[in-house]
C-alpha cells in the first residue's frame, strides 16, 4: 500500500532541488539586498519544504517523518523573522530598494552590498 | 555506488581546502567570516561521512554556529574601514610563505603518522570494556570514562578562554537594534522552550546514542546567546549575582574534579569510576558540564567582565 511513497519521495526531492537551484541563482544574480532576500526566503524555503516532505515520505516511521516536517516548520519561523530583521535593518540603515524607472536603466548598476 | 561516494568525498575535500583558503586569505573580512561558517558546515558533513555523528553535531553547533556568530558580532563592532584586511607588506611575505610551508609539512607528517596507526583501531578494546563504563554509547564512554582526562582539560580550556575574554575589560551592552520590530524578542520567546527541550533530549540520548554534554551545551548556549544579543538576560550584569554566575561557570570543572578526586580516594586512580556508580556519576558530570558550556558560550558574547 505504501510502496508508491518511495518514488513520490524521489520526485518531491528532485522538485525541491530545482527550487533550491532557482533560489540560489536569484541570490547570485538579483540586483539588490531586498530582491536577494526574496529569492532566498521564498524559493529556498519551498525547496526545503519539498525536500523535507520527500524525506518524510521515505522515513521508516511516522515519528521520523514528523521530525522532518518539524525541521521545516522551525526553518520557516527562523527564516521569516530573520529576513524581516535583515530587510528592516537595511532600510533603517539607509539602503534604498532599487527601483527601475523608465529612463534610468543605466545609472543603477552599482553594487548594493551592506 | 562506491564511485559516487568517492566522488562526493573528493568534492568535500576540495571544497574544504578552498573554503579554508578563502576564510584565511580573503581580503574582505565579512566574506572571510562567511567562508569560515560554510567551512564549519562542510566540515560537519565530512564528519558525518566518517560516521562520527557526535563530532558532526558539535562542529555544526560550536564551529559554524556559535564561533561564526561571535566573529560576525566582533566584525559589527569594528570600525567600517576595518572591513578590508590590509595587503601583505613586502617584509611579511617570507613569513607568510614560511608559515604555509610549515603547515603543509606538518599536515603531511600528520597524515603519514595517521597512515601508520594500527588498522582496526581501538573500537574492539572499547567495545570490550563498554559494559563496565556505565553507558551504552562508545563515544560517551570514551569521553567521560575511558578518556575523561581529555574532556576535563577541554572544559578547563573553555573556562580559561572565558577568563581571557573577561580580562579584556568591562562587559559591553548589546547594540540596540536599528529597527523597533518585535521580530527578535518574539523569536527568542517563541524558540526558547525548544532551546531547553532539545538539550535535555540530547543529554538523555548521550548515554546510548550520539549526543551528550557538548552538543547539549552548544544548543542551550545558542539559545542563551540569542537572548544575550536581544538584551534579554539582565541577571548576568547584576553585581549581586556574580558569585552565582561564576559558580555555575565553574560547575562543570568543579564536579568533574570532585568525581576525579573521589576516584583517587576510592579506586586509587584519578578519574577512575567504580562500575556501580559510573552511570549516575557520568550523568551528573554531563548535566553540570552542559550547563557550564552553555553559560561559557553566553559569557563570550558579553565581550568583557560583567557587573563591573
Amino acid at each position: 500500500m505504501t510502496e508508491w511513497l518511495h518514488p513520490l519521495g524521489y520526485a518531491l526531492i528532485a522538485a525541491g532541488t530545482g527550487f533550491f537551484v532557482a533560489g540560489n541563482l536569484g541570490l547570485i544574480r538579483f540586483p539588490d539586498l531586498y530582491a536577494r532576500l526574496h529569492a532566498l526566503t521564498k524559493a529556498d524555503n519551498l525547496g526545503l519544504g519539498l525536500i523535507c516532505l520527500g524525506l518524510a515520505c521515505q522515513a521508516p516511521s511516522l515519528a521520523a517523518a514528523a521530525k522532518f516536517l518539524l525541521v521545516w516548520a522551525l526553518m520557516l519561523v527562523a527564516s521569516s523573522i530573520g529576513a524581516t530583521l535583515i530587510a528592516s535593518t537595511a532600510l533603517a540603515c539607509g539602503l534604498r530598494p532599487r527601483q527601475q524607472r523608465p529612463g534610468s536603466m543605466e545609472d543603477d548598476e552599482r553594487e548594493d552590498t551592506p | 555506488m562506491s564511485a559516487l561516494a568517492l566522488a562526493f568525498d573528493l568534492l568535500l575535500v576540495a571544497a574544504l581546502l578552498w573554503l579554508a583558503w578563502q576564510a584565511l586569505f580573503d581580503a574582505h573580512r565579512f566574506s572571510a567570516v562567511a567562508h569560515f561558517m560554510v567551512f564549519g558546515l562542510v566540515m560537519s558533513l565530512a564528519w558525518v561521512r566518517l560516521d562520527a555523528l557526535d563530532i558532526a553535531l558539535a562542529e555544526a553547533a560550536i564551529g559554524a554556529g556559535v564561533t561564526g556568530a561571535l566573529l560576525l558580532a566582533a566584525l559589527g563592532r569594528l570600525p567600517a574601514k576595518a572591513g578590508h584586511a590590509p595587503a601583505w607588506r613586502r617584509a611579511q611575505r617570507p613569513l607568510v610563505w614560511a608559515a604555509v610551508a610549515t603547515v603543509v609539512s606538518a599536515t603531511l607528517a600528520l597524515a603519514w603518522v595517521a597512515w601508520q596507526l594500527p588498522r582496526p583501531g581501538l573500537a574492539g578494546p572499547v567495545a570490550e570494556v563498554l559494559p563496565h563504563s556505565g553507558v551504552d554509547h562508545a563515544v560517551t564512554a570514551v569521553l567521560l570514562n575511558l578518556r575523561a582526562w581529555d574532556t576535563l582539560l577541554e572544559i578547563t580550556v573553555m573556562l580559561a578562554a572565558v577568563c581571557l575574554v573577561w580580562s579584556l575589560g568591562p562587559a559591553l551592552s548589546p547594540y540596540a537594534p536599528a529597527t523597533a520590530l518585535p521580530g527578535l524578542p518574539a523569536l527568542t520567546r517563541l524558540l526558547h522552550p525548544l532551546f531547553v527541550l532539545v538539550p535535555a533530549y540530547l543529554l538523555w540520548r548521550g548515554s546510548h546514542a550520539p549526543g551528550g554534554a557538548f552538543p547539549a551545551g552548544a544548543v542551550l548556549g545558542a539559545g542563551g546567546v540569542l537572548m544575550v544579543l536581544a538584551g534579554a538576560v539582565h541577571w548576568v550584569h547584576d553585581a549581586r549575582r556574580q558569585p552565582l554566575l561564576r559558580l555555575l561557570l565553574a560547575a562543570g570543572v568543579l564536579l568533574f574534579l570532585a568525581v576525579g578526586l573521589a576516584g583517587l580516594g576510592l579506586a586509587g586512580t584519578f578519574l577512575a569510576l567504580p562500575d556501580a556508580l559510573a552511570g549516575p556519576l557520568i550523568l551528573a558530570v554531563e548535566v553540570a558540564a552542559a550547563l557550564s558550556i552553555a553559560l561559557m558560550l553566553m559569557a563570550f558574547y558579553l565581550y568583557g567582565e560583567p557587573g563591573r
